[in-house]
């Protein structure tokens, strides 16, 4: 599976992000307003105390006279330690002030009004207030203008001072918003994982649809997921109906065939004929077998791919699969000796039995009539092993291990109907789980020893 | 050169004119090179034993200590002459030269340990803070009660006119620049002021340059009475010469303190030196028990009992009546009430 | 013993309905559950054959129905043969199942098992002579005797005990006795022949030897 990362820390970073930026937004847009706000503050301080000057402006013998009312700095002094700058002048002829502050060009247009302006001065920035006011000079009323400027370190401190909180506050709003984005991606993302958790606890072949509450965003795909699981569902259960649904094709013609085959053999009389006959049961029989193999083992690859483990009482079962085989043994008189052993194991019935029916099926098989054919459990080391011990011919040369193999028989089987997958599949079985099949010719080839030896639990 | 007040703004503009008016000057040698140049309004007798503890604890540093009025002292700033510190009682020049840009900013431990009102801007730092009090010779006055008010002051005056006739003194505002301070910073804050001018305009007043010799002329019972005295030089003088002769009244009613202020000139070369004497001052300033020293600290206006309206506010509002206009209107109405004949 | 065979193959149901008569049992086929329901509704029945894929429906699913109120034993007939399937007949209820195609022997091997343990009632015990003869539980009794015979004695028994009097080759009997592909010759008739012989000896029954033709039990 291709990792694409993290919902949850994609949300949590997607979430963090924008409070990042909302953070970095708010600052920006605090400072700006406090910078904005401490300008005008002394904006209007600066017109409050050019205005009070300008009030004073009076004529006297024809003389511009004028007083700086005490007021008009102290109300600068108040505000801030600024350096505060000013100037009374008639066009070019300075009454009073610092002669060489500059002021605007355009005061002479505006008067009565205060013109702000920044400028540099004695290598400080400064704030200009200037009004301009008509005083009657001798005949003449000529404009005055009234300018006070300071420097804006106040303004500078204040805004630095709010910007500092405001950055602190920022931090602070975005930690908090980290901290509950992570959580909302979390809680977000519970049922997600409460839906994940749910489908991870079913067994392998739980395919029932889900039933549980979901928000609506996840509706979707918990109706996709119970679609999916009812299609595969269906798509198993159409295989398995296929399989039987063929199974059933193929055998009941050969069934017809076998059937009649046989009252055919009774009623013959000549010997070829009957051999003739014999012949073709047995290779019905061979391909019945086949295919039946063919199909359990099919059936035991897909089990044990998921294998479903329950406790099983071992002795039970190989009670029930030895009675079962009965009547095919009796038909040789072959008797079935069991020694059973309580003992329990983890594992699949199905699957065991099947195993142990194929092995035990090997042996009637290949036993002599009227022989014993022993089943006998033992439990040593955490293991439980049950032996089936035959009296037949043995394994015959070669190694054992090649019996095992698919489609592998034995040297000496010849007359014996076999697909040679019946060992293989008790041995696929056993070591699906965690065990193994051991096969050994008994001493002086006077019977064969398989023994399913599993995991006891 | 006393007049020079007069155009202090116009001196802006101006060139300098003549060379610097020296009232002392003595030379403190230390063992290294450096030399730390002071330029002060504050006497010598009061001023050497800070000297002396500056030295002791900077022994390499040589101090050349010139006196001179305050008036003097702003100009020769202005002008750039060559002073590594000033130290001013006139509040309102001081901080004149600081909006103006004529000081070197200094920031220590020691300074921001000042209360708020006692620096502006890390350009001016104030040291002490000095009550304006009247002084009367205890001789003239007797059988006389002492007055605590300026209404009281005002009555008495008018009461004996022939007691005090010339023997009232005070500041003559156009030549110092400390009286003229306590003057306009008194005519703004009480009505008084202006009547009990018109009451001593009545009388022939003597007028000052400088609290010292007001001070002796009291001593001498030459003057009944002097009016707006520095208290921290009468109260030296009061130590030094302890007949009896002198006494110190406060005025209850309302009493200017000013700041006696430091500021290091823009063109400072021994700016170290200048800021270590500024965080000594600083540092006595802040000082809880008055000592030994001649001047008081920041906390003490040495008038307990008085209306505390606290030190004259450090501020442009300062340079309202340095403003030539205002002086020349201010000057006028003074010359008005005391010069009647 | 009466059988119900429900098999909608006709062909096989025909070989099973003969092969079973052969053996002296009563078999009513049916093609469909319709037919089954309305066999078991007019007659009793020893065991019913069962074939899974019917046309009208599952016989598994006639089983489960059906089980609660049929107490005779079922044996299924399956062409299916997946592992789950074989244990899922069982579960439903039948008493045994085989897979097809089948072998008759097999078949009547698992017939005889299964009526031997539902056993009890239907007992089907066949009189030689002074002994009676067991074919289901494979018991000869003479009076308080009881003799154990083994499954190949008790066939050939049951054989001549259902033929008495009539002569019986010796491929007929191979043919009832050994599955088709056992390699035996006719040598091992005459074996089995022998032993039984000397079973029933003192029982009031014999087996002749007819020259040439074969057996015939006589009293």
């Amino acid at each position: 599976m291709t990792g694409t990362g993290s919902i949850g820390r994609r949300l949590t970073l997607l979430l963090a992000g924008v409070a990042a930026m909302l953070s970095v937004l708010s600052w920006w847009m605090v400072t700006g307003l406090a910078r904005q706000a401490a300008e005008r503050t002394q904006d209007n301080v600066l017109a409050a105390s050019v205005t009070t000057i300008a009030e004073t402006l009076r004529s006297e013998q024809g003389e511009v006279r004028l007083e700086l009312p005490y007021s008009a700095f102290s109300m600068l002094g108040a505000i801030s330690e600024d350096r505060v700058f000013y100037r009374v002048a008639t066009g070019d002829t300075i009454l009073t002030g610092y002669e060489d502050l500059p002021v605007p060009n355009e005061i002479v247009s505006s008067l009565g009004r205060v013109v702000f302006d920044t400028g540099e001065y004695s290598g400080e920035e400064v704030r200009m207030a200037t009004v301009s006011r008509l005083v009657l000079a001798g005949a003449q009323p000529v404009p005055v203008n009234v300018t006070v400027a300071q420097t804006r370190g106040g303004v500078a401190s204040i805004s630095a001072e709010l910007s500092q909180l405001a950055a602190f506050l920022s931090v602070a709003f975005f930690l908090v918003a980290v901290s509950l984005s992570a959580f909302a991606a979390r809680t977000s993302l519970k049922p997600l994982n409460e839906i994940a958790a749910a489908v991870s606890r079913r067994g392998p072949s739980d395919l029932r649809p889900l039933r549980r509450a979901a928000p609506t965003e996840l509706a979707p795909l918990l109706t996709s997921l119970n679609r999916l699981m009812d299609r595969l569902g269906q798509s198993i259960r159409s295989a398995e109906d296929f399989i039987a649904e063929a199974a059933h094709r193929i055998r009941t013609p050969l069934a017809t065939v076998r059937a009649q085959a046989e009252i055919a053999l009774r009623s013959a009389s000549d010997d070829d004929q009957k051999q003739r006959l014999r012949q073709m049961i047995r290779a019905i029989d061979e391909s019945s077998r086949s295919a039946g193999q063919l199909l359990d083992h099919a059936t035991v690859i897909y089990r044990t791919d998921d294998l479903v483990r329950t406790p099983v009482m071992l002795s039970d079962l190989v009670s029930q699969t030895v009675s079962g085989l009965e009547p095919t043994a009796s038909m040789k008189d072959i008797r079935l000796d069991v020694e059973a052993l309580r003992a329990k194991a983890e594992v699949d019935p199905v699957l065991i039995e099947n195993a142990l029916r194929n092995v035990l099926d090997n042996a009637i098989k290949y036993s002599p009539p009227e022989t014993v054919v022993k089943v006998a459990m033992a439990e040593t080391n955490g293991e439980v092993r049950i032996a089936v011990t035959d009296q037949g011919p043995g394994l015959g040369e070669g190694p054992a291990d090649q019996l095992t193999q698919r489609f592998q028989r034995g040297r000496n089987t010849q007359g014996i109907v076999g697909s040679g997958l019946g060992l293989t599949i008790a041995k696929d079985v056993l070591v699906a789980h965690g065990g193994r099949l051991e096969l050994e010719t008994l001493q002086g080839g006077t019977g064969t020893c398989a023994t399913l030896v599993l995991p006891s639990s | 050169m006393r007049h020079a007040c007069l155009a202090i703004f116009l001196s802006l503009f101006t060139t300098m004119l003549a060379a610097l008016e020296i009232e002392d000057h003595r030379f403190f040698p230390g063992t290294g090179e450096r030399v730390l140049k002071v330029i002060s309004t504050a006497d010598l007798e009061v001023f050497a034993p800070y000297l002396a503890a500056f030295q002791s604890s900077q022994p390499g540093l040589s101090i050349d200590y010139t006196v001179v009025s305050s008036a003097e002292l702003y100009r020769a700033i202005r002008n750039g002459a060559a002073f590594d510190l000033a130290l001013s009682s006139a509040m309102d020049l001081q901080f004149q030269l600081a909006n103006d840009g004529f000081a070197k900013s200094h920031r220590s431990e020691a300074t921001t340990a000042l209360p708020d009102w006692a620096r502006w801007r890390d350009l001016i730092f104030a040291f002490t803070a000095e009550p304006a009090v009247v002084v009367l010779s205890t001789q003239r006055f007797q059988g006389l009660y002492l007055p605590t008010t300026r209404q009281e002051l005002v009555t008495l005056l008018r009461e004996y006119p022939e007691r005090f006739e010339g023997s009232v003194g005070t500041y003559d505002v156009r030549d110092s620049g400390l009286g003229y301070l306590f003057a306009t910073q008194e005519a703004r804050s009480t009505d008084a002021y202006w009547r009990l001018s018109e009451v001593m305009g009545r009388l022939n007043p003597q007028l000052y340059c400088c609290s010292g010799q007001m001070i002796d002329d009291v001593a001498e019972g030459r003057l009944a009475l002097a009016y707006n005295v520095l208290g921290s030089y009468a109260a030296e003088r009061l130590a030094r010469d302890s007949g009896g002769r002198v006494q110190i009244l406060g005025m209850q009613d309302f009493t200017n303190v000013i700041l006696r202020t430091a500021i290091i000139p823009e063109g400072a070369q021994e700016t170290a030196g200048a800021g270590a004497l500024i965080d000594m001052l600083a540092r006595l300033g802040q000082r809880d028990v008055p000592g030994d020293w001649p001047l008081p600290p920041l906390g003490q206006t040495g008038a307990d009992n008085v209306v505390d309206f606290g030190p004259i506010r450090l501020g442009p509002a300062l340079m309202v009546y340095l403003d030539p206009l205002n002086r020349r209107a201010f000057l006028t109405e003074w010359e008005n009430a005391l010069e009647q004949r | 013993m009466r059988y119900l065979l429900v098999e909608d193959n006709l062909e096989l149901a025909e070989a099973v309905v003969n092969r079973l008569a052969l053996d002296g049992h009563a078999v009513d086929h049916a093609a469909c559950l319709a037919d089954a329901e309305d066999c078991l509704a007019a007659a009793q029945y020893d065991l019913i054959l069962l074939d899974v894929m019917l046309p009208d429906g599952d016989g598994r699913e006639f089983l489960a129905r059906s089980r609660t109120r049929l107490e005779t034993p079922v044996i299924v007939l399956t062409a299916r043969s997946q592992v789950s399937d074989r244990v899922g007949a069982l579960d439903q209820g039948a008493d045994d199942y085989i897979t097809k195609p089948f072998d008759f022997s097999e078949l009547e091997a698992r017939c005889r098992a299964v009526l031997r343990r539902r056993g009890g009632e239907a007992r089907n015990e066949i009189h030689l002579g002074d002994a009676v003869f067991d074919p289901l539980a494979g018991t000869l009794r003479l009076g308080a005797d009881s003799i154990d015979l083994r499954n190949r004695e008790i066939r050939l028994l049951e054989v001549f005990a259902r033929h008495k009097g009539q002569i019986l080759s010796k491929s007929q009997l191979m043919d009832r006795l050994f599955s088709y592909d056992a390699e035996v010759t006719e040598n091992a008739i005459e074996v089995y022949v022998g032993r039984l012989r000397r079973r029933i000896d003192g029982m009031g029954v014999r087996i002749e030897t007819v020259r040439g033709l074969g057996y015939r039990m006589e009293n």
